[in-house]
């Protein structure tokens, strides 16, 4: 099997002197005094089984059906992925927040939800919400800045991507309480980044989670970038898990290319918080191999040194070793999933193609339950003018 | 933990009270939070302060030992928290009353506030809507420390999404307050310090609404129109009585909601009288009352006898100074100026 363009997507170029050493503060060990929290680790990046010691013994390998099951979660979303930026290039997709190399860190994690739980993603995350079951047609719609892709789900308690950073933490945490109150087993999930670790909402959220013993999940997906930033010039602390302690919250530690940790870990800590004893932060140590967006140029910041390394740590591949080898994958099993999920896909993209186009008056619609005078008024000074 | 079977005995001990003896209008609103508690299990308050101790101005008083701190608890001090607290419950289909112990407080909260508050049923295409509520005091004129007085509501107003709604009595404060918790779309309800406890009135203790969206004609008159709400309401009145005396009959509007403004009774008073005077305790530039003043401009130019006026506080941070502070918000002598200029125009 070649190499998908996710494994090659290291960048190329050089930088100015002074960038370059800035950026390669990436680079440096963790500071001294600073206990990293051991990684749960089951599959290395050589996609043998980690025979180490694990630092949470209670937590499970999923078994081999679950394990393919995982696999094809992490195809089906590789394959947006990659045709995102086919469509894209072909004017067919707007700016899109690629997370091509995360698929482990976003699929692991939304797998182990059900649809009466929540789901609070970032921009990043369209995996993870193709995962617990947004539709494609919707998802390309979405990213083609259409308002179909607005139009969210009722079926499911998925939220739109969250674009200014943090503030779904507190959210979550309120939707969790909700269905605390309502005396369901439902849980709140929300993502978040490295970068998005250093804004308040993140913080306030794990103390009000803590404080009122929230179901939540909070999932650190540490890709080691904030667009130009990377983790070390963001902050000093080395292990972000660690941030929960200051809130009494468990802080968890897991390899973010291994979805078998993630999805092991994930899994426990959405049953810890169904069970009622309260909310987990997971940081899931991966890497954005990609641009920022497809519009974006990370030959501007980072060097091929800093990215070297990360595409043989490749989830995808790595999972695919171990299954090949435990022969829960074959060869030809392969080809007809990958075929499967691929019709899939195109079906999707020619109903994304076949919504109409949205008119002006739409702008304001769905502002309230009944619109204002003030609405009423500028609709019709919209369509007016849109007939003219 | 306050479990089910507890909600019963609370309703049962909910407080009577004798309907033609006047009440506060913070008596007001907390018989209006304690009906809704009771009425609406979907109903949830919280803030800093507002469970044991009752708020910082006793408007949760005794709520909590009624409803169970369940339905009435305290968070953590966090601004932002709360507000985003607040739309994940109503993501959740939820009634939460959240409350802002000062307004000027809750500045931390605005990036909830403008980026998802306002933003959620749009984006959503209606799918989530978010019927929450959010009290915040308001405004000046009882010496309170620095930062405590401020008067964002024109801030507030701006966020496409949000009603603002602001009582100036305890009869609407409490009408008002159930029709924001019954409002499927974020009501912000700013609630002026000043009239808290300034006057009483007799309040109806039954279940009832004031609409939202729709002004009040506070006092009728004929030859100018005051556009006023919230703690100027008062003010108004007082110079309009003064103004009175010297044979100028001033129409007083009390706008009860600031957005969706109700241009329709503006309007309809201003081409009457032909003359208006907007009254705000905010800073002057770009308040609320100019886009009344600019509403009044658009629609009414060819009724105007004299120029808009506003009376408003100044373009500079609430002074904290007792000696100095009431030269800042509108006094009545300040409103009394400006009807004289409006009619000797």
């Amino acid at each position: 099997m070649s190499k998908t363009s996710t494994e090659v997507a290291a960048s190329a170029g050089t930088l100015p002197a002074a960038q370059a050493a800035m950026a390669a503060s990436v680079l440096q060990p963790a500071a001294e005094g600073q206990p990293e929290v051991p990684m749960l680790q089951f599959i290395t990046p050589q996609g043998t089984l980690n025979a180490g010691e694990q630092p949470l013994p209670d937590v499970p390998l999923p078994d081999p059906e679950t394990q393919l099951w995982l696999y094809r979660q992490m195809r089906r979303i590789r394959h947006f992925d990659e045709r995102a930026w086919v469509l894209y290039r072909q004017g067919k997709m707007g700016v899109f927040p690629p997370y091509g190399g995360m698929e482990a860190s976003q699929a692991g994690t939304a797998a182990a939800l059900t649809t009466q739980d929540w789901l609070f993603p970032t921009y990043r995350d369209t995996g993870a919400a193709l995962t617990y079951g947004l539709p494609i047609a919707q998802t390309v719609a979405y990213w083609r800045s259409s308002p179909h892709g607005w139009y969210m789900p009722e079926d499911l308690k998925i939220t739109p991507f969250y674009i200014p950073i943090a503030t779904q933490y507190p959210q979550a945490v309120g939707a969790a309480l909700a269905e605390r109150k309502r005396g369901t087993r439902n849980v709140a999930m929300a993502f978040i980044g490295d970068g998005g670790s250093s804004e308040g909402d993140f913080h306030e959220g794990l103390n009000f989670a803590g404080a009122l013993n929230a179901p939540c999940v909070f999932i650190l997906q540490n890709n080691g970038w904030a667009i130009s930033v990377p983790t070390a010039a963001q902050t000093r602390a080395r292990d972000l898990s660690r941030r929960a302690e200051g809130y009494g919250v468990p802080g968890l530690r897991v390899d973010g290319n291994d979805i078998l940790a993630v999805y092991a870990v994930t899994k426990a800590a959405v049953e810890r918080a169904r069970g009622g004893e309260g909310p987990t932060l997971i940081e899931t140590v991966t890497f954005r191999i990609k641009p920022h967006t497809v519009a974006d140029d990370p030959t501007r910041y980072r060097t091929d040194e800093m990215t070297a390394g990360w595409d043989t740590k490749d989830p995808v591949l790595r999972l695919r070793e171990y299954l090949l080898a435990q022969g829960t994958l074959t060869e030809e099993g392969e080809a007809a999933m990958l075929d499967e999920i691929s019709a899939e896909f195109e079906e999707a993209v020619a109903a994304a193609d076949a919504l109409p186009d949205p008119t002006p008056a739409e702008i304001v619609d769905h502002v309230f339950a009944q619109p204002t005078p003030q609405l009423r008024a500028q609709r019709a000074e919209i369509m007016e003018e849109d007939s003219a | 933990m306050t479990a089910v079977g507890d909600k019963k005995q609370t309703l049962a001990a909910a407080p009577q009270r004798d309907a033609s003896k006047p009440i506060t209008m913070v008596a007001a609103i907390n018989e209006a939070l304690d009906m809704a508690l009771t009425r609406d299990p979907d109903v949830y308050i919280f803030g800093e302060d507002v469970g044991v101790m009752g708020g910082v101005f006793r408007a949760t008083d005794g709520l909590q030992a009624r409803h169970g701190v369940e339905r009435v608890f305290d968070t953590p001090l966090a601004e932002a928290g709360i507000m985003g607290l607040g739309i994940g419950m109503g993501l959740a289909g939820l009634k939460p009353v959240a409350e802002m112990q000062f307004a000027g407080f809750l500045y931390p909260a605005l990036d909830q506030i403008m980026s998802h508050l306002g933003r959620y049923r749009h984006r959503t295409r209606s799918r989530f809507t978010l019927p929450v509520v959010v009290r915040a005091p308001y405004g000046g004129g009882v010496h309170t420390p620095e930062q405590h007085a401020d008067s964002p509501e024109a801030v507030i107003a701006h966020v496409p999404g949000v009603k603002v709604v602001i009582p100036s009595n305890p009869q609407d404060a409490k009408g008002l307050l159930l029709a924001a918790i019954a409002d499927p779309d974020p009501v912000f309800f700013f609630e002026s310090i000043k009239m808290y406890r300034s006057l009483k009135a007799e309040v109806d203790p039954g279940y009832y609404t004031v609409p939202i969206g729709q002004a009040r004609i506070h006092r009728a008159g004929d030859d100018l129109t005051i556009i006023c709400y919230g703690g100027m309401v008062e003010v108004c009145d007082r110079a309009a009585e003064a103004a009175a005396g010297a044979g100028i009959s001033a129409e007083i509007i009390d706008l009860r909601t600031i957005s969706p403004l109700d241009t329709a009774t503006v309007l309809e008073s201003v081409r009457k009288t032909g003359r208006a005077v907007i009254v705000t305790e905010a800073p002057r530039t770009a308040g609320f009352h100019s886009e009344v003043a600019a509403v009044i401009a658009e629609e009414a130019i060819d009724s105007l006898l004299a120029p808009v006026v506003r009376v408003t506080g100044f373009d500079a941070p609430y002074p904290p100074f007792t000696a100095i502070e009431d030269s800042y918000r509108p006094t009545p002598t300040r409103v009394a100026k400006a009807i004289r200029r409006v009619m000797e125009y």
